[in-house]
Parts: structure tokens; sequence; C-alpha cells
């Protein structure tokens, strides 16, 4: 996504919505082909086989998992019961992964999303000592690989005494330079200087400037930079997995990989209709936000590679 | 930071031209001179903490060597020295090698037909395409992993139905030297729609009017393409290719969420990242393990930038 951000310098957000459908009907419309939309469909079917195979399987007992055909039903429907053992087993842990997914998420990404949108709003709109140093440092540091970062944050943290708390996860997660970058480019097409001049010519401090008249016209820009520090901050597993190691404090991927790693190890007991069924319930949330906001970020992302 | 950064990560890029500073300077004179401060410096305070002190006390530790016996020592540059002869790097760093090379090209080819066979506007059903190849991207790295784990094993996978029903020998990709291609294709899974999308934004802004012009002159859709479209995207498929190579270097959540099912195959040093893990949390060489990340890093930069260098060049 950064990507489509970065190819256009100039943001122009669109409060309606994309110009997409009539784009060409003003001339010949191309006619449609059954050739090209059944191609299209193959690379469709790759990208729908897995999610529809976790979604049979979910449905299935263990011995079944074993002993049928995997894109098909077969034996007991176990859907309901696989999830009950989902969120009772070992002392319903998922549950308590569950809300520790839903903490790292709120508190970081959402202290993501403020941070950049004051750092973006900042950036677009006032001149400061320091500045080019800002944007030069935020630029490099963010050319390095996390991977160089990951183990001096982790001695840091341990340092601190932070490692295996909630912190551990929440306060790396709190920096999304992509986010800057896009409250950045955002609030400086969409926020004209004209308005914010005459809300201190009426006499409004800076803070309600920016909380009662700047704030509202970067809502999509804001939607869309949640959006992607929520999917981001929901899916981490290197983070969780360097910093955490009371299980209590996983989130779901941890979770997860935590039930599927049990077959392997001696003495565990193989859980893999449970790990499936869990995946599945890790995976809707998300999926279901995809398919609802989609309007939302589909033109916010439109909104950053407009040129013309 | 960390993982949510090989998918957010500035391009070099934007290096260039930073986004739309001038323009406000003008009216935004006024006020204080360090009102902006008070915006951005909660971004820089964390920022400072979670980038800048890691990096500089990874560069601190690369420099120092911890002995069982004698403690820790000053060391200068022999850390680096020794990961630069280590078999065991140069096997990770050359295996991400291949893996780039053989699945960026083939995810950023898929990705761009599927972009442009959506934008010609010839398919039935568009939006629902868009929709459900983007999905994929909502599914964490974990669960495509896991998934897929299942999926190739040949006891409840796929494989082995497919060996069953048609009575082919297709090995276990999880127990054979095709864990590789496996691993290939689940990354291949997560992103093409991902990539799909940047393409796909990149030529929706496109100006309408050049195709007319081009429609005038008698231009074919391939025309089209290769004239108008490929060159006006060029600047996203520049992007999409560097996120991908960082993103092959750093491979580390599918091999080691594969690794249980595969041991034979894959290694504590199967990639550079999974290596400089090991050493930190398996070995406690947090100093070496320092070491292999920031030369890992270094390469990634520069084949980074190389990449861009060219693209930029034939962009001129």
């Amino acid at each position: 996504m950064t990507n489509v951000l970065m190819t256009a310098p100039t943001v122009r957000p669109r409060k309606s919505p994309p110009r997409l459908r009539n784009r060409r009907t003003s001339h010949a419309r191309p006619t449609r082909s059954i050739l090209l939309t059944v191609l299209t469909a193959l690379i469709g079917l790759y990208a729908l086989i897995p999610l529809v195979w976790l979604l049979i399987n979910a449905t299935k007992t263990q011995p079944d998992l074993f002993s049928s055909f995997g894109l098909w039903f077969s034996g007991d429907f176990a859907l309901w019961d696989n999830i009950v053992g989902v969120l009772t087993y070992d002392g319903g842990v998922f549950g308590r992964w569950f809300l520790n997914t839903l903490l790292y998420v709120v508190v970081g990404a959402g202290g993501a999303t403020l941070l950049a949108l004051l750092g973006g709003y900042g950036l677009a709109k006032f001149n400061f000592p320091g500045k080019r140093a800002v944007f030069a440092v935020v630029i490099g540091a963010v050319a390095v690989p996390g991977t160089a970062l990951a183990v001096p944050t982790f001695l840091m943290f341990a340092n601190l005494g932070l490692t295996n708390t909630p912190w551990s996860v929440i306060i790396p997660s709190l920096i999304s330079p992509f986010g800057l970058y896009l409250m950045w480019t955002f609030a400086a097409d969409a926020v004209p200087d004209e308005i914010m001049e005459a809300a201190r010519i009426d006499g409004a401090s800076e803070a309600r400037t920016f909380f009662q008249v700047c704030l509202p016209m970067m809502a999509p820009g804001i939607v869309t930079v949640l959006l992607f520090t929520v999917v981001a901050t929901w899916n981490n597993y290197f983070l969780p997995l360097i910093m955490l190691r009371d299980p209590d404090w996983y989130p779901l991927t941890l979770g997860l990989n935590a039930w599927n790693a049990q077959a392997t190890t001696a003495g565990g007991e193989a859980i893999f209709n449970l790990v499936i069924a869990g995946s599945l319930l890790t995976i809707l949330p998300l999926i279901v936000a995809f398919l609802l906001l989609q309007r939302y970020w589909q033109s916010g992302l439109a909104a950053g590679s407009v040129k013309e | 930071m960390l993982t949510p950064l090989v998918k957010e990560r500035l391009p070099l890029t934007t290096l260039a031209s930073p986004p739309a500073v001038p323009k406000t300077l003008g009216r935004a004179r006024r006020r204080s001179r360090w009102t902006g401060w008070g915006f951005v410096g909660p971004f820089m305070a964390v920022f400072a903490l979670v980038f800048l002190a890691p990096i500089v006390y990874s560069l601190w530790l690369s420099m120092f060597q911890t002995q069982l016996v004698g403690g820790t020592s000053f060391v200068g540059f022999d850390n680096y020295a020794r990961v630069l002869t280590d078999p065991q790097f140069w096997d990770g760093a050359g295996r991400v090698t291949l893996f780039l090379l053989v699945q960026v090209p083939v995810m950023l080819g898929i990705s761009l037909l599927v972009a442009l066979a959506i934008d010609s506007g010839r398919l039935y059903g568009r939006d629902f395409f868009r929709l459900t190849i983007f999905l994929p991207y909502a599914v964490p790295g974990v669960v495509a992993a896991l998934m897929w784990g299942f999926m190739y094993g040949e006891r409840f996978g796929l494989v082995g139905n497919v060996n069953d029903l048609f009575g082919t020998s297709i090995p276990d990709p999880l127990a054979s030297a095709l864990v590789l291609p496996a691993i290939g294709n689940i990354v291949t899974w997560e992103f093409v729609g991902y990539n799909m999308l940047i393409f796909y934004s990149a030529l929706r802004v496109v100006p309408t009017s050049l195709y007319e012009a081009a429609e005038i002159d008698g231009a074919g859709p391939w025309r089209v393409i290769s004239a108008i479209k490929l060159p006006a995207i060029r600047g996203a498929l520049v992007v999409a290719t560097i996120f991908s190579i960082i993103g092959s270097f750093q491979l580390f959540n599918e091999p080691s969420i594969l690794q249980p099912l595969s041991p034979n195959y894959i290694s504590t040093h199967y990639t550079p990242n999974l290596y400089a893990y090991s050493l930190s949390f398996s070995g406690q060489q947090y100093n070496y393990s320092a070491t292999v990340a920031i030369i890992m890093g270094v390469l990634t930069m520069l084949v980074a930038y190389v990449v861009q260098l060219r693209g930029m060049r034939k962009e001129a």
C-alpha cells in the first residue's frame, strides 16, 4: 500500500467515490472477454482455495481430517464442536489470546495512527527548526531492515524490564513510518492553509484549530492509516515471538503456532482440528473488516495515487 | 517495527522529493517557530526509542564479544570478518537470493497481469476479482503458513489427495528439497493481491485522454499497454520490486513456522534472518547475531538502491 502512496508525491483526497466506473464509458466501452475472465478466475481460485480449505476443514473432527478428501466435507459436521473446543481448550486460553490481540490492536494501532496523524499534520503545516533533519532521519532509519533492529530492541527492552509485558509489543507498534508519510501527504493537500489562517484570525488556539477545523478534513486518510496499522498489528508474529515468553500475553498468531507446535513436541497432544478452527476464528474479524470497509480503504488508497 | 515494517516501509524514492514541504511555508510562517514540534514531537520521541536507539545499540553490540570465560571484550570489526567468512551465513544468503530471483518475478508478473486485466474493463465481475485476490493479504503470515503446511502434508494434505486420486507420486513438499518452492508459493499467495492493488491503483491514475488519443491513432490494446500503461506505472513497479526484495531478504515467518514439519530440510540457518534469530535466542550469541543482522541490512539496502537507480534511469 505504501507503495501506491509513494509513487505520487501529490495527493488529492476526494470525498466522492472513485470515478472508476465511467472512466471510459464516454468512448467505446471495451467488449468483455470470457477468455480473460476465465484466466483471471484461475488466479482468483488460487487466492480462494486455501480459504475454502480452511472453512471446510474447520468442520471436521481430527480423525476425519486424516481420512477424508481435503476439499470436501466429510464425516460428522463438527464445526460447532471445534469452535467450542477452541474456546474451552486449556482453560479457555484462546479467549485470553483474543483479548490480548484486541489490546495490542486498540492501543498499538490506535496509538500509531494518532502519532502519525499529529506528526504528519505538523510536518505538512508548520515550518520549524530541524524539520529537514526529521525527514532525513525518518527515511534513513526506515531503510534499515527490521531484522537489524530485532535483537537490540529485545535486549534494550529486557534491560528496561519490559519484555514479557504487553508494553514490549505495544511500544514498537506505535511507530508507523508509512502512516506518518500518508498523513503528511494527506494533510498537505486536504487542509487548505487559508482555512487554518481564518481559524487563527478568529482567535482559535493551535489545538482547537487542529481538532475542530483540520481533523475532520483528514478523516479519509485517518481511516486508511488505521486499517493498515490494524492489519499489521493483528497479524504481527515476529515481534511478540521475541518479546513474550508467558503464554498469557500471547496474541492469537503466537498462540495458534504454539498449539500447532504441540503436535511435534514429545508428549504433546495433537489438536489439529482446534488449530484449524482457531485459524478460521483468527482471520474472520479481519476478512469481515476488509469486506465491510472496502469502500473506505479503497478510496483512501485511490486518494494516494491521484495525480491528475 | 520489525514485522510490520516489512509491509510498510518507505521506499528510497521519496528521498528525492519531500512531499509538499515547500508549498506551505509561505503562509505557515508566524506563530512560534516551534509550534510544529508540538505535533511532531510525540512521534519522534517514540521513534527515537524504537528505531534510533536499537540501531545505535546494534552497532555497539557488533563491536564486542562475550565469552563464557573472560566476559565481554571489545573486538573491533572481528565479528564482521567472521560473518563474511561464515559458510552458514552465506548458505542462507545464497538461498534467499535464489528465492528472490525466482519468486519475486513470478509474483509481480501475476500481480501485473491481474492488474492489467482488471483495469482493461474487459472482465466480468471485476470488483469481485479485485477483492478476492486481495483477501489473502488479510490473513496473518502465521495462519497462511499453517494452512499451506497442512495442505502440503501427505497425511491429510492435498498433495496426498492428488496422489491418491491420480496415482501420481508428487513428493511431500515439506519432506523434500521442494520446500523452498513450497515457501515461495506461500509468499506468492500472500502478496499477489497486495501488489496487484498497488499496480491497479497506479493504473487508475493514467489520464483518460491518453487512451482516447491512442484510440484515435488506432493503437490496439497491446500497444496501449506497452506504450502507455507500463511506462505510466514504472514508479510503482520499481517500488513494488524493492519492497519484495526487502521482504525476501527478511524471510522468516514461513520457514520458521514450517520448521517443525520439515526439520531435515529447514535448518536453523535456512535464511539469514532465521540464523540471526537462532543465534540470539537459542545460542545467546547476541553480538554475533547483531553483526549478521547489520550485514544483511546493509546488503538489503545496497540491492534496493541498485534496483532503484536502474529503475529510475530507465524512466529518464
